[in-house]
């Protein structure tokens, strides 16, 4: 039987909707079951597979945003043009079926051994596997300081927004730094635009401190913060990024 | 939407990889026979909209791989690259 077990790791599996919870008017958390799952690293991603009635069959990447300590839970962007994210977000209850493959990637994975300290820049739903690297430092009561810089359109649009004010205000060496880029709130006294280099060095640790640092967003958005660190003395190496939005959805 | 949004990372073809090769292959390390920079497969640049799946190289751009899948079976040119390091 362990064969299969391995086998049923590399390929694809149907896991049951135990739950979905909307998240922003776009996006949805969907909670997993699988029989064979063997646990996952926080960063990984999974690949998700539709099959159309016709055969036609469409795969996605959708980053995890559960801590391995939490079971499976993805968060997915409805995304209009898309062909599997409107399914994923408006169409899909509790005790359907999904077929996943996964867990995937070891490189864009925070280990809660490493005890730099960790600078995070979220676009977006980029901020999924980012919220998994978060809820696992809190699930092993690590003390790695982390600062997340998170880069929404508008209050409304913030994913965890709930969670998230929970952890800052835990006062746990976790810190939340917002940015709104299209509209803020009324007395709103944050960042109001996008990311740039100013930002970056007022809210990112100083490269003396050799952090690690994982970026995820749209490609544009990566590649900024990623120079921007850089021109601040960053080693490039220590620069995780992951980009997303290219497929479609 | 634009070209350059189609380009995505190592990590979108992780799971194909991991479904041909049997372990994960996006920390693998690569190097490119154009230009000669190596690093992990999750750090290079993939393009899905082509029939195929073209993997490029983000120093150079030039391209290291080419996978065509069929119904019954997957093509894999690797003539873009000139090593590949495995951990074992």
């Amino acid at each position: 039987m362990e064969g299969t077990a391995v086998l049923g790791r590399l390929t694809w599996q149907v896991a049951q909707v135990t739950e979905t919870r909307q998240e922003t008017r776009r996006v949805k958390t969907i909670a997993l079951d699988l029989d064979d799952w063997r646990g996952h690293r926080a960063g990984q991603h999974v690949d998700v597979r539709l099959t159309a009635e016709d055969g036609y069959q469409a795969e996605r990447s959708y980053s995890i945003a559960s801590a391995p300590e939490q079971g499976l839970e993805l968060t997915v962007e409805r995304l209009d043009d898309g062909e599997v994210s409107p399914y994923l977000v408006d169409e899909l209850r509790n005790g359907d079926g999904l077929e996943i493959r996964g867990p995937i990637g070891g490189y864009f994975v925070w280990e809660a051994r490493d005890m730099r300290p960790v600078f995070l820049a979220a676009g977006g739903s980029g901020v999924v596997p980012l919220m998994a690297i978060i809820r696992h430092r809190i699930a092993v009561g690590s003390s790695t300081p982390m600062r997340l810089l998170y880069s929404s359109r508008s209050l409304d649009d913030v994913i965890y927004r709930v969670e998230l004010d929970q952890v800052a205000a835990n006062d746990n060496g976790i810190e939340i730094v917002h940015t709104l880029t299209r509209a803020q709130p009324e007395g709103w006294s944050g960042y109001s635009r996008r990311i740039d280099n100013d930002m970056l060095r007022e809210v990112a640790w100083s490269p003396s401190e050799s952090p690690s640092v994982f970026v995820c967003g749209a490609t544009r958005f990566v590649e900024a913060v990623a120079e921007g660190l850089v021109g601040l003395g960053y080693d490039p190496r220590s620069i995780k990024t992951e980009r997303y939005g290219g497929t479609g959805g | 939407m634009q070209t350059e949004d189609m380009k995505l990372d190592g990590s979108a073809i992780g799971g194909m990889m991991l479904e041909l090769f049997g372990r994960e292959m996006t920390t693998a390390v690569s190097t490119c026979r154009s230009c000669g920079a190596s690093g992990p497969l999750a750090v290079v640049d993939v393009y899905v909209q082509a029939p195929g799946t073209v993997v490029r190289c983000r120093t150079c751009e030039s391209v290291l791989m080419k996978i065509v899948r069929g119904p019954d079976r997957t093509w894999i040119d690797f003539s873009g690259v000139r090593v590949i390091e495995l951990e074992s």
